[in-house]
C-alpha cells in the first residue's frame, strides 16, 4: 500500500487562460434618473448615489435617490395609469405587452447579463445561463396568464388590486423585478419597484426595456434609493400591494408598518436551509448539490443550503471529497466565464461574512477554506466551510448569507429531521438519499417552502416559492402568484 | 507500485458496497464542464495535448497492412507543415496487424496497442482469450485493450468477469492492459461504476468506455463517472488508473471538454498519455485543423490534412 499522501493536484499544469465576457457591445449611462410615468426624470431633491463594481470597487454610474416626493410622483403616475387605461384593458391586451418584455429581455439578454455580473459581482455564466433566461421566463409564463385569470380560480372573479410597491434584493437584481413586474402586470395592477441601492443598474435597463415596449405611462416606475426610499413606498397611503424580498429584519418592519392599512403584501425573507445528506445516496453527485447549494452565487442566496447535516456513516467521505471538490472552484473575475464565484456583493456584506468566520471559530467549530488566490481590490470571500458545527451555534442558527457552509451530522433520519427543522426560518431544504421512501418522508416532514431531493436551487416560474416561519407571506411563482396580486371575489 | 500493493488490490471488491450514481446529477456536472471557455494558449496547449494522447486506431475488416503502415506513418507524422507536434500515444490495431505496426513504427517512441479477447463482442472461450492476448502480445504489443464478458457481467456472474480480467492481465505479462467495459451494453451509470470498480480490483491498468462499435460509445457523463471512480480506487489503494474514453470524440472542441473534466476530476497527475488516452480516428485531424487555426487565424480545407 503507498503511503504518500493521497491528495490530487489541481494547481500545477495546464490552466485555463482568461475568457473574459466583453463589455464593448452596450452602453451604461454616467448617470440615471427615475423611471416614473414612462420616461427617465431627475429626482426632486438632486440627489445621486455611485454605484460601484464589486469586483474592483471601480464606480460604473451614478443613480438618482429618490425622495419621498419622488415615490409620491411614482405612485400618482402609477394610480393615473391604474385608473386610465391599464386596469381596463382586456387581459390579451396586457398579455401582450408581457411578451414583449419577455422577447426584448431574451434579445438584450447577453447585456443584461454583463450589466448583472459587472454591478452585483456574481458570475458571468450564471447571470446568462440563469439570471437572465429565468427573468425572460417569468415573463413569458406570466404573460401566458394575462387573459386565463378567470381559470386560475374556478368559481372566483379575480380583481386586480391596484398600484404594487415592490422593494427588491441585490442578489438577484433583474430575476427578482421579473418575479415581482410580471405577476403583478399579468393580474391588472401597476408598479413602483425600488431595486435594491447596490444593484440598481439591471432595473434601469429594465425601465428602457418596458419603454421600449410601449407600456402605457405610468404602468412601471422604477425608483432608486436605499431604505429610506424602499419605506416611503412602503407607507405610501395609495399604496394597495406590497412586496418585499429581502432580509428578515426589514421583513418585521415592514410587517409592523402595513399592519391595520389593508395593504396586502408579501414578504419572501431570510432562510438557513439544511441540505440533509443520507448515507445512501449517490454521494459524488450529493458533493455537487452541496457546492450548488451553498457556492451558487457567493451564497447570497435566501434558499441558500447553508447547514450540512450528514449521516455521521459518510461524513468523512463527504467532507474530503467536498474539500477535494473546493480546491477546482475558480474564485474571480465575475466578467471571466470560467469563474465559479465571483465578488462579494459590498463592502457592508463583506464584513458581516467575515464577522460570522470569526463568530465560527470563537464558537469552536473547525475553519476550512479553499486555497485559491483572491485579488486585491474589491470584495471576495473564499468558498468556506465549518466542520463540528451545532446547533446551539450562531453559524448554525444565523442567516449568513455567504459562502459558508456550517456542517453538522446525525445518526437516524428523526435526527437529521429534528435538526433540519430546528431553525426559526423554513425557506427551502435539500434531501439526498437513493431511497424513495426516504425521500417522501422527510420532504413531508420539514417545514420548508420548497424541498429538493437529489439536486437544490432548481427555479422555474411554474413553481411557487416562499417560505415558512421567519422566511416570509405568501407565495411568488406559479398560480399561486397570481394570487398574490389579485382581490378574488366570489 | 510495489507487488505486495498489486496483491492486496487483487481481491474481488464488494460491489454491493460501491457509491451509487445519480444520472441526473451526472449530466449536469458534464454540461458544467462544456460551459468553460477555453481560449488562446490554454486551448492551444489542450490540443497539443490531446494529440499526445491518441490512441489513433483502425479497427476494420477491410485493414490492409498497406493501410496500418501508412497509419503508423501518420503517427509519426502527425502533419509536417507544423513543426515541433508532439507525436500520438499509440497505434491500435487488430492482432494480426500488430507486426506490421510495429516494423512501420521502428524505434519511434510510439507503441502499439491490439484489441484482443474476441474484439469487440468478446464473445469466445477464456481459453481463446488468452491466446489471443499471449499471441499479440508476442507479436509485440505494448498494450492490450480487452473487451469484458458483459453478458457475465449483466448476469451478476462478477467472480466470473473479474477472474478473466485478472487471467488476461496475467497474460498481458509486461503488456499494458486496458479494459474495455463497453458503456453502450451496461445500460446505467450505476453499473459504469461497478464495472469499474472490478476491472480496477482484477488488475486493469486502464479503463476504457467503449469499443467504438457499440453506441452509445464514450460520452461525458459515462466518462465522469468512471473518472470519479478511478479516483476513488486512488484514494483506497494508492494505485493510480488510466482512462480512456473511445468512439464519438471527433471533434477538437469536445476533446478540449474531456481534457477539461479530467482535470477538475482527477488533476493534473492524470493530463499525461501515461494515464489519459483518447480511442479515435478522426479526432486526429480536427484537433489539427484547430491548430493550424490557432496559428494562421483561418481554418484550412481538410483536403490540406492526410487521411489514413
Amino acid at each position: 500500500m503507498s503511503t504518500e499522501p493521497t491528495k490530487l493536484a489541481f494547481d500545477d499544469g495546464w490552466q485555463y487562460a482568461p475568457a473574459p465576457e466583453s463589455t464593448d457591445h452596450f452602453s451604461i449611462d454616467e448617470q440615471y434618473g427615475l423611471f416614473i410615468n414612462g420616461e427617465f426624470v431627475a429626482p426632486e431633491e438632486g440627489r445621486y448615489f455611485e454605484t460601484i463594481n464589486p469586483a474592483t470597487e471601480d464606480t460604473i454610474s451614478s443613480v438618482a435617490l429618490a425622495s419621498k416626493a419622488d415615490v409620491d410622483r411614482a405612485v400618482k403616475a402609477a394610480r393615473k395609469a391604474y385608473n386610465g387605461k391599464w386596469s381596463k384593458m382586456s387581459g390579451a391586451d396586457r398579455g401582450k405587452y408581457i411578451f414583449r418584455i419577455a422577447r426584448i429581455l431574451q434579445e438584450r439578454a447577453r447585456e443584461f447579463a454583463t450589466v448583472e455580473s459587472l454591478d452585483g459581482g456574481k458570475p458571468i455564466r450564471e447571470s446568462r445561463d440563469i439570471d437572465i433566461p429565468l427573468a425572460a421566463a417569468h415573463f413569458f409564463y406570466y404573460a401566458g396568464w394575462a387573459d386565463k385569470l378567470e381559470y386560475a380560480f374556478p368559481g372566483r372573479t379575480p380583481a386586480s388590486l391596484g398600484v404594487a410597491g415592490q422593494v427588491i434584493p441585490w442578489n438577484f437584481p433583474l430575476l427578482m423585478a421579473a418575479w415581482k413586474i410580471a405577476p403583478a402586470l399579468a393580474c391588472g395592477n401597476t408598479v413602483v419597484l425600488k431595486p435594491a441601492e447596490t444593484t440598481p443598474l439591471t432595473a434601469l435597463k429594465l425601465a428602457e426595456v418596458i419603454r421600449d415596449a410601449g407600456l402605457p405611462p405610468g404602468v412601471v416606475n422604477i425608483v432608486t434609493g436605499a431604505g429610506e426610499t424602499g419605506a416611503a413606498i412602503v407607507n405610501h397611503p395609495d399604496v394597495n400591494k406590497v412586496a418585499f424580498t429581502g432580509s428578515t429584519e426589514v421583513g418585521r418592519l415592514i410587517q409592523r408598518s402595513i399592519a391595520g392599512t389593508g395593504k396586502k403584501y408579501t414578504l419572501e425573507l431570510g432562510g438557513k436551509a439544511a441540505n440533509v445528506i443520507f448515507a445512501d445516496a449517490a454521494i459524488d453527485q450529493a458533493v455537487e448539490g452541496i457546492v450548488n447549494g451553498i457556492f451558487f452565487n457567493q451564497g447570497h442566496v435566501c434558499c441558500a443550503g447553508s447547514r450540512l447535516l450528514v449521516q455521521e456513516s459518510v461524513a468523512d467521505e463527504v467532507i474530503s471529497k467536498l474539500k477535494e471538490r473546493m480546491e477546482t472552484l475558480i474564485v474571480g473575475d465575475p466578467l471571466d466565464k470560467n469563474t465559479d464565484i465571483g465578488a462579494i456583493n459590498s463592502a457592508s456584506q463583506l464584513e458581516t461574512i467575515q464577522s460570522y468566520l470569526k463568530v465560527g471559530q470563537d464558537e469552536g467549530a473547525v475553519m476550512y477554506q479553499s486555497s485559491c488566490n483572491v485579488p486585491d481590490r474589491g470584495y471576495w470571500c473564499r468558498p468556506t466551510i465549518f466542520t463540528g458545527a451545532s446547533q446551539s451555534n450562531r453559524i448554525v442558527q444565523e442567516e449568513i448569507f455567504g459562502p459558508v457552509l456550517a456542517i453538522q451530522t446525525f445518526r437516524t433520519l428523526e435526527e437529521g429531521l429534528t435538526k433540519a427543522n430546528n431553525t426559526p426560518y423554513g425557506l427551502s431544504g435539500g434531501v439526498w438519499t437513493d431511497k424513495g421512501a426516504k425521500i417522501f418522508k422527510m420532504t413531508q416532514k420539514i417545514r420548508a417552502g420548497v424541498v429538493w431531493a437529489n439536486t437544490f436551487n432548481k427555479f422555474d416560474p411554474t413553481s411557487p416559492f416562499g417560505g415558512y416561519k421567519e422566511s416570509g407571506v405568501g407565495r411568488e411563482g406559479g398560480l399561486h402568484g397570481l394570487d398574490a396580486y389579485l382581490k378574488l371575489e366570489v | 507500485m510495489t507487488s505486495e500493493a498489486v496483491t492486496s488490490a487483487n481481491r474481488m471488491p464488494d460491489l454491493g458496497r460501491v457509491t451509487l450514481v445519480d444520472e441526473v446529477g451526472v449530466r449536469e456536472r458534464a454540461a458544467r464542464f462544456q460551459a468553460r471557455s477555453i481560449k488562446n494558449e490554454s486551448k492551444t496547449e489542450a490540443l497539443r495535448l490531446v494529440l499526445s494522447m491518441i490512441d489513433l486506431t483502425t479497427l476494420e475488416g477491410q485493414d490492409t497492412p498497406g493501410k496500418v503502415a501508412q497509419l503508423c506513418q501518420k503517427a509519426i507524422h502527425l502533419h509536417d507543415a507544423l513543426p515541433g507536434l508532439p507525436h500520438v500515444a499509440a497505434v491500435c490495431v487488430y492482432p494480426t496487424m500488430v507486426g506490421v505496426a510495429k516494423r512501420a513504427l521502428g524505434n519511434h517512441d510510439i507503441n502499439v496497442a491490439s484489441v484482443a479477447t474476441a474484439f469487440p463482442s468478446g464473445m469466445a472461450l477464456r481459453q481463446i482469450k488468452l491466446e489471443e492476448t499471449r499471441m499479440a502480445v508476442a507479436e509485440g504489443a505494448d498494450e492490450i485493450d480487452m473487451v469484458i464478458s458483459r453478458g457475465a457481467f449483466l448476469q451478476g456472474e462478477y467472480g466470473f468477469v473479474f477472474d478473466e480480467i485478472a487471467a488476461i492481465k496475467e497474460a498481458c505479462g509486461d503488456a499494458h492492459l486496458k479494459v474495455i467495459l463497453e458503456t453502450g451494453e451496461l445500460g446505467t451509470l450505476d453499473r459504469v461504476r461497478r464495472a469499474s470498480v472490478l476491472a480496477m480490483h482484477a488488475g486493469a491498468d486502464f479503463i476504457k468506455t467503449s469499443t467504438g462499435k457499440i453506441q452509445p460509445a464514450a460520452t461525458l457523463p459515462v466518462t465522469l463517472v468512471m473518472l470519479q471512480a478511478i479516483r476513488d480506487f486512488y484514494f483506497e489503494t494508492g494505485r493510480m488508473v488510466g482512462m480512456k474514453p473511445a468512439g464519438g470524440i471527433s471533434n477538437a472542441k469536445l476533446a478540449v471538454h474531456y481534457l477539461v473534466m479530467l482535470r477538475e476530476t482527477l488533476g493534473n497527475a492524470w493530463m499525461t498519455p501515461k494515464w489519459y488516452r483518447f480511442g479515435a480516428s478522426s479526432l486526429a485531424n480536427d484537433v489539427l485543423m484547430q491548430l493550424r487555426k490557432q496559428v494562421t487565424g483561418n481554418y484550412q480545407s481538410a483536403d490540406y490534412f492526410s487521411k489514413d
